[in-house]
């Protein structure tokens, strides 16, 4: 599996770490536990077919990823930084 | 028919023309007591039990594909309990027994093979984990054996010892542990079940959960609706999609584990080994291919194939623990989808839906829990209560905070 980095460019696999479904960039306001936490942390759609997911180009730019790839494939679809997709969500 | 030596022999001298299929072929009905999604180890194991220890015989296990064509029929076969956790250690213990009296249980020829299981470990730290480790097999009641690096050199001499990197400083070794042919354990609990009465239903997708008032009614299937007073998912890597059914999440993420096969060897490797700086684990099976594993691939996938960073990671680590194996050549590798729970321990529960149940989350180590994950989920979906076995398995407990994380990575979907 080759991931396209928009900094970067077409870079091997080895060179990112999985960190998780996209659930990760809707960090719960909540100061303590609450279910959110447990939503956010745990729960996951788990889809068989076209996910987002942040990757970290940690032996390249170091930049967070969002890559929308499909599970039952390996096809990567769109590579974005996760930053700009987390503006983008205000 | 009842298996025997004399079968062998009687039917050896009639043109073996008396062999009959192991299982019926039967069309869904309308309605059944116990709807069991997935016909997997699992599955049947469940079927089996509920039928042999509860009486209850008017049940269905409904399967999209073939009977233990999912990751039952494509492991790495290793039966052991040496868990540490409570919950997990009673669970695992559970299990190992009912290995050890399974092919009577059955009348099936599982290939049980209890050659032992060696994990290595490469320093001083690892070793007081093993330690520690062995100790709380030995008070669940197992058995665990601290062995000295000579006495890992007499049992497996072929290692790399002097590896400058991770030498081996000593091993924890689990007599009962072993192997097991893992179809036989599919096939074994299928005629079990059939021959009790519970319908294997192949080729049969299901496609809905019905509900009604939170109560489950039961399932829509490619092969028409099903009424059910219980409905029970036990879908390992496809656990997702099923509980989406029931317009559930679970803490699941499914990821692809490869597993890998040489050519066929003469006897060389008789016990399991596993490296305690890798993630290798390696066996040899009856037919004399080595077989052996190592991470998963470590994202969410369904591909059910493997990438080719994890295949090298897994063969850098068992060349560095055991050159010779270089010499033989490989002769095939495949990916299984796994549910991996975020805590690296499986669930066994009821839902939030009345009469529907989940048995999911067994991430790499489903295979030695299948009798103990059978017999705990036929128990709880006949009593609505957990099997004393299996009470931390819960489906709160990531909410709650009594996760069960074996290797203390925190409970966290990428760490397990």
């Amino acid at each position: 599996m080759r991931i396209k980095c928009p900094l970067c460019g077409d870079r091997d696999q080895r060179e990112f770490t999985y960190m998780g479904h996209e659930t990760y960039l809707d960090r719960p306001a909540d100061e303590g536990w609450s279910p959110a936490w447990d939503t956010y942390l745990h729960l996951r759609d788990n889809p068989a077919g076209v996910t987002r997911d942040l990757w970290y180009h940690g032996a390249g730019c170091t930049s967070w990823l969002l890559v929308e790839r499909d599970t039952t494939t390996h096809d990567i679809l769109r590579v974005d930084l996760a930053r700009d997709a987390k503006r983008g969500r205000g | 028919m009842r298996y025997s030596g004399w079968q062998v022999l009687k039917q050896g001298l009639t043109g073996n023309r008396g062999w009959k299929p192991a299982w019926r072929d039967p069309a869904p009905k309308a309605e059944y007591d116990v709807v069991i999604i997935g016909g997997g180890g699992h599955g049947l194991a469940t079927a089996y039990y509920l039928a042999k220890e509860h009486g209850l015989t008017n049940i269905a296990v409904l399967e999209k594909g073939y009977l233990g064509g999912g990751n039952v029929g494509r492991n790495t076969t290793i039966v052991r309990a040496n868990y540490g956790l409570p919950g997990n250690s009673e669970f695992y213990s559970h299990s190992l027994k009912l290995w050890e009296g399974l092919e009577q249980d059955l009348n099936y020829n599982v290939m049980h093979s209890q050659r032992g299981i060696l994990n290595l470990f490469h320093s001083d730290g690892q070793r007081d984990a093993y330690a520690r480790r062995g100790n709380a097999m030995v008070n669940q009641g197992d058995d665990a054996i601290l062995m000295d690096r000579e006495a890992c050199r007499r049992m497996v001499p072929y290692l790399d010892y002097d590896q400058t990197r991770f030498p081996v400083f000593g091993g924890l070794y689990h007599p009962r542990g072993g192997t097991a042919r893992h179809d036989a354990v599919a096939w074994g609990y299928a005629r079990g079940a059939d021959s009790r009465g519970v319908d294997l239903i192949q080729k049969c997708e299901v496609t809905g959960i019905d509900v009604e008032n939170g109560k489950v009614i039961g399932v829509q299937t490619s092969r028409g609706a099903i009424r059910a007073k219980k409905v029970a998912m036990c879908a390992a890597g496809r656990s997702g999609q099923v509980a989406a059914m029931a317009g559930m999440r679970l803490p699941i993420e499914s990821t692809v584990l490869q597993a890998f096969v040489t050519e066929g060897l003469k006897p060389v490797i008789d016990t399991v080994v596993t490296y305690g700086m890798g993630h290798f684990y390696i066996s040899q099976s009856d037919k004399g291919g080595l077989v052996f594993g190592g991470d998963i691939d470590f994202y969410a996938s369904y591909a059910a194939r493997g990438n080719l960073h994890a295949a090298e990671h897994v063969l850098e680590a068992g060349m560095t623990l055991m050159p010779m194996i270089g010499k033989a050549k490989m002769l095939r590798s495949w990916g299984g989808i796994m549910d991996m729970s975020s805590d690296g321990s499986p669930i066994i529960d009821k839902t939030h839906i009345d009469g529907l149940y989940v048995n999911a989350g067994w991430c790499y180590g489903g295979f030695k829990a299948t009798p103990a994950s059978g017999h705990c989920y036929a128990h709880l979906i006949a009593t609505d209560r957990p099997h004393e076995a299996a009470t931390r398995h819960r489906l709160d407990r990531f909410n709650t905070g009594f996760v069960m994380d074996e290797e203390a990575k925190g409970s966290q979907h990428n760490l397990h």
